[in-house]
């Protein structure tokens, strides 16, 4: 299969092929995504992430539909755990979408995190630069905000959101420290539970506190998303970011950062590779290891000989 | 003092049998100690526990006499293909000596759907019977006095529509509403929670029922308007205690919504009935009967002021366990089965379905059939277990385990009043994900062979692939599509149109019974597709949102 | 690399038990699979498009109702239709011996009817995922 004329031609075999490749991280990846690389930068991305239970899923699933009315392509990367134990994973975030599954002019995949070496947020960048090229025109990232990678995840995105529901307790406070300085906008969905205004003035104190920018106050929206309620208020939220990125030429510089920081993760990524092939299948190896153990050397001089021999 | 020597005594047995033990390692881990004495019931008050039958807490029955009165209902679940093969099978159920009829519906005649929609491709007639419109229900039971039968209907989501079917049906027979006994299943938490036969969301869903609970009060009185069914929480692979927690912490939501709609807890918690499973551990089943009794008990009286005695009593039908049967060595199932009966039958039920044998491999057949209800005939009549009530109370085991099992019902019933009521806990998925932890326990238990399921991992051998299994033809489908297009063309359109208009209207209104108006669109002869298509209009779907 | 087997796991028809499907994703996701696991009540369709979209190894399918020898050969056709030809398709639930050899002759590569062990459908997984 020519996944790159695929790709560019609009088959969706091809494009969920390709996500394969970049996924598995099979060597014809690389010229896949060197090949489609003109074809990207139209997308606008959407990040979404939030506690476990704030039911970005069905968020996601209304706010696909809401893009769908306005005639737009949408696709939508939903990423979930896997299991540090077994290495597997359960994908459960489509089954709230499966409206979506019928619509030609949506596409869904399911990612698991995988094990892989802060890789993950690079293999996402590539999925949506295939969703892209794919001719995609809003792409929503869905990832349950728990830890770093995810932060890093929904930090390739043009707006982020971050999705609270109340009666969470003390959960906020610890979410709060990390995920709530990403949020370009916020949405506390399930809107008609107890506890709605509560969470509404913590959060209008902590934007107080941590200013997000000069310019640009993130906005806070209530939302139902099970009856699709102020999903509309949500997308023109999206809307007016969007739109104060454009204007303030903060998107321009936003999306330059973001190849800068891309680039040197991949960067970082191939060196990190070639010196641990270097280091861990070089003759001897073992031999210093078990060096190592019997403290005949100490790691700080073989870290100095590594780096040199790489380095020269 | 009698207690010190006892507990010495208990102390000295220990010691003397724990080495002999030593040799039995597979035997050590179950659940319950290796004996019980009276050390483990300190403080009981018979008087307080257990009562006498009839009376509060109802723990040893809910009739002064049980069994030495009459039998439980022997209630056969059938239903298959068509409304004229069905009602054969109720005919001969009938002249074989049961006792009540039980409906099973297809599945698409459960979610709303007529035989000729899409969704019910290769569904219509495979596991219950078609019914499309009233005129189906007429074949159903024609030539089956509906005054002199009692009738129950395994219908939840669109239980509403069935129900003003068999009262319409009642009324060509010239039997008037009050005269109908019966039960509707009606339990839509648990369809959400573990049995995935919903429509619309639980809002409206919960109107539908206490609308059912209203006009059955005045109407027809005899009617069980809900069996609040813990069998298929049990199927789904919950424990004994989670089944009846989760089912009386159902049981609360309806008559919370009731009380809320306007209703006195008098008026209808009467006509409240629960469906339990009746699985293989015997003894701990019996204890899970007698102990839910007890919950239900206190809870109405205590939770909820209900004075009459009636409201107070848990009455129970009860099926025994389908999850159970093996497809290995299908006849050992007829053992199984016939255990599950003594449990039942020990723990006080009301009526009882018996499984078939081949169960786990398809519909039952005719002779599997009366062997089921033949083995509820011979513990009835044969065994001894029903010619005294409630005959393992006092046991030291039981007793025990009784309170055990209560314990720690309260203790969910708590945890899910907590998290804000069964609606809530559902919606969060609490209730689904406790029953699925236990479903995978059992599961890995099962195949670690920590628990032995005969023929299944241990004692198996090589076996033939079983014969005359009853099918379902394939040409079901077309001939009820050819029955509703029939249907379509002889009755008076503009009447069906009127009707489902009202409806639409009525559903928008939150204030109004809408069992009048579904009853005046069954006359009418719209369909059930038709009638369920309006309620989906204005109520919407419900869409499960399954966390695994 | 960094490969792993995807497995849909799906409901067609309409029936509503899925403690077989849980517990087959639970012990699938245990063995070190990919899970995506999208409920009950599903069209062939809906299976299918699914499946485009999350180019899985493998459908597995669970079905009570009796409807398989409708729904799964559907399903397996469907699949071919989208050019989703290695994609192994397998199927469980209270399936009668007699529908085998049917639903294999229509793509079904096997069937596990109840008491199969979960291990033995991870193992027969791991055996004919190329």
């Amino acid at each position: 299969m020519d996944i790159v004329a695929g790709v560019l031609s609009g088959s969706r075999l091809a494009l969920s092929r390709g996500i394969t490749y970049v996924e598995n991280e099979y060597d014809e990846a690389v010229d896949i995504m060197r090949k489609l690389y003109p074809h990207t930068g139209n997308a606008y991305v959407i990040g979404i992430t939030g506690p476990p239970g704030a039911g970005k899923s069905t968020l996601t699933d209304k706010l696909a539909k809401e893009y769908r009315k306005q005639g737009k392509l949408v696709g939508i990367v939903a990423v979930d755990p896997t299991s540090p134990y077994t290495g597997g994973a359960i994908l459960g975030d489509r089954i709230r979408m499966m409206d979506l599954t019928m619509d030609e002019g949506v596409f869904i995949r399911s990612m698991a995190t995988r094990g892989s070496l802060g890789g993950l947020s690079q293999k996402t960048a590539d999925v949506v630069k295939l969703m892209d090229a794919f001719g995609m025109d809003i792409i929503i990232i869905e990832t349950v905000g728990v830890g770093q990678s995810e932060v890093d995840i929904v930090k390739t995105a043009d707006t982020t959101m971050v999705v609270m529901v109340p009666g969470l307790g003390d959960d906020i406070q610890a979410i709060k420290a990390g995920i709530l300085e990403i949020g370009d906008l916020f949405t506390i969905n399930k809107a008609d539970r107890d506890g709605v205004d509560k969470l509404n003035i913590e959060l209008e104190m902590m934007l107080e506190l941590n200013p997000k920018g000069v310019d640009w106050r993130p906005p806070i929206n209530r939302t139902i998303a099970e009856k699709g309620e102020g999903v509309v208020e949500v997308v023109n939220s999206i809307e007016a970011h969007a739109a104060y990125l454009r204007e303030s030429g903060e998107l321009a510089v936003r999306r330059k950062d973001r190849l800068k920081s891309e680039l040197f993760t991949m960067v970082n990524d191939r060196i990190v590779r070639y010196i641990a092939k270097q280091v861990l299948e070089a003759e001897g190896f073992e031999e210093t290891l078990v060096n190592l153990q019997n403290r005949v050397i100490d790691p700080y001089t073989v870290v100095n000989k590594i780096v040199s021999d790489v380095l020269k | 003092m009698a207690n010190e020597s006892l507990k010495a005594g208990f102390q000295a047995y220990t010691a003397k049998v724990e080495k002999s033990l030593e040799k039995f390692p597979e035997r050590k881990n179950l659940e319950s100690n290796r004996l019980y004495t009276p050390l483990d019931i300190e403080g009981f008050d018979y008087e307080k526990d257990l009562g006498f039958p009839g009376q509060y807490p109802f723990t040893r029955g809910v009739q002064p006499t049980m069994y030495r009165g009459r039998f439980w209902t022997m209630r056969m679940y059938a239903g298959f293909a068509t409304a004229e093969e069905s009602n054969k099978r109720y005919r001969y159920l009938l002249a074989s000596g049961g006792s009540g009829l039980s409906c099973a519906f297809d599945l698409p005649t459960q979610i709303g759907y007529d035989s000729d929609h899409p969704m019910a491709e290769g569904e219509v007639g495979k596991v219950g019977v078609a019914i499309d419109s009233l005129a189906d229900m007429e074949i159903l039971f024609d030539g089956i006095p509906l005054d002199k039968v009692s009738t129950s209907m395994t219908i939840n989501a669109p239980a509403s529509v069935l129900l003003a079917m068999y009262i319409a049906v009642a009324e060509k027979q010239g039997v008037s509403p009050d005269k109908l006994a019966g039960t509707i299943q009606n339990d839509i938490l648990k369809e959400y929670a573990a049995r995935g036969t919903y429509i619309f969301p639980p809002k409206p869903s919960m109107r539908l029922i206490t609308n059912i609970f209203e006009y059955c009060s005045k109407h027809v009185p005899s009617w069980n308007t809900i069996s609040i069914s813990g069998y298929h929480i049990r199927e789904a692979g919950s424990t004994a205690s989670q089944e009846i927690a989760f089912t009386i912490a159902d049981g609360i939501a309806y008559v919370e919504a009731a009380i809320k709609a306007g209703m006195d807890v008098d008026d209808f918690a009467g006509r409240l009935s629960f469906f339990w499973n009746a699985h293989n551990n015997v003894l701990e089943e019996v204890a899970k009967f007698r102990a839910s009794r007890r919950i239900w008990a206190k809870v109405m009286k205590e939770r909820f002021n209900a004075k009459q005695a009636k409201s107070q009593m848990l009455r129970v039908h009860t099926q025994t366990a389908g999850s159970m049967l093996t497809a290995q060595q299908p006849d050992n199932n007829i053992v199984r089965v016939a255990l599950q009966t003594a449990a039942a039958v020990m723990g006080g039920t009301q009526s009882l379905h018996t499984n078939s044998k081949d169960e786990a491999l398809a519909l039952p057949t005719e002779e599997s059939v009366r062997i089921a209800l033949r083995t509820q005939q011979i513990v009835a009549y044969e065994s001894g277990l029903a010619d005294t009530v409630d005959p393992l109370a006092g046991s030291y085991y039981v007793e025990a385990l009784t309170n055990k099992i209560e314990a720690e019902a309260w203790e969910y019933i708590k945890k899910i009043d907590e998290i804000g009521g069964a609606p809530a806990a559902i919606e969060k998925g609490y209730i689904q994900k406790e029953i699925q932890e236990s479903a995978y326990k059992w599961q890995m238990q099962v195949e670690k062979g920590e628990r032995v399921i005969v023929g299944v991992n241990k004692f198996q051998i090589e076996e033939q692939a079983p014969k005359n299994l009853l099918r379902v033809d394939a040409s079901v489908g077309e001939l009820q599509k050819k029955k509703i297009a029939d249907l379509k063309a002889r009755r008076d359109n503009a009447k069906v149109e009127a009707a489902l208009a009202a409806l639409k209207t009525a559903c928008a209104d939150e204030s109004v019974n809408l069992m009048p108006i579904i009853l005046d669109a069954v006359r009418a002869y719209a369909t059930e597709g038709e009638i369920c298509g309006v309620m989906r209009e204005v109520f919407g779907e419900y869409q499960a949102s399954t966390t695994l | 690399m960094e490969k792993r087997i995807r497995v849909l796991v799906a409901k067609p028809g309409l029936d509503g038990h899925d403690r077989g499907a849980k517990v087959v994703a639970r012990a699938l996701r245990d063995a070190g699979f990919e899970v995506i696991y999208t409920g009950i009540r599903l069209t062939p369709e809906q299976i299918v498009a699914a499946s485009v979209q999350e180019d899985v190894n493998v459908v597995a399918l669970s079905l009570l109702s009796g409807a398989h020898n409708t729904l799964f050969p559907k399903v397996v056709e469907q699949l071919k239709e989208k050019g989703l030809n290695d994609i192994l398709v397998i199927g469980g639930g209270v399936i009668p011996d007699a529908d085998i050899p049917f639903l294999k002759e229509h793509g079904v590569a096997e069937v596990f009817t109840p008491g199969t062990p979960t291990t033995k459908i991870v193992d027969f997984i791991k055996e004919n995922v190329k």
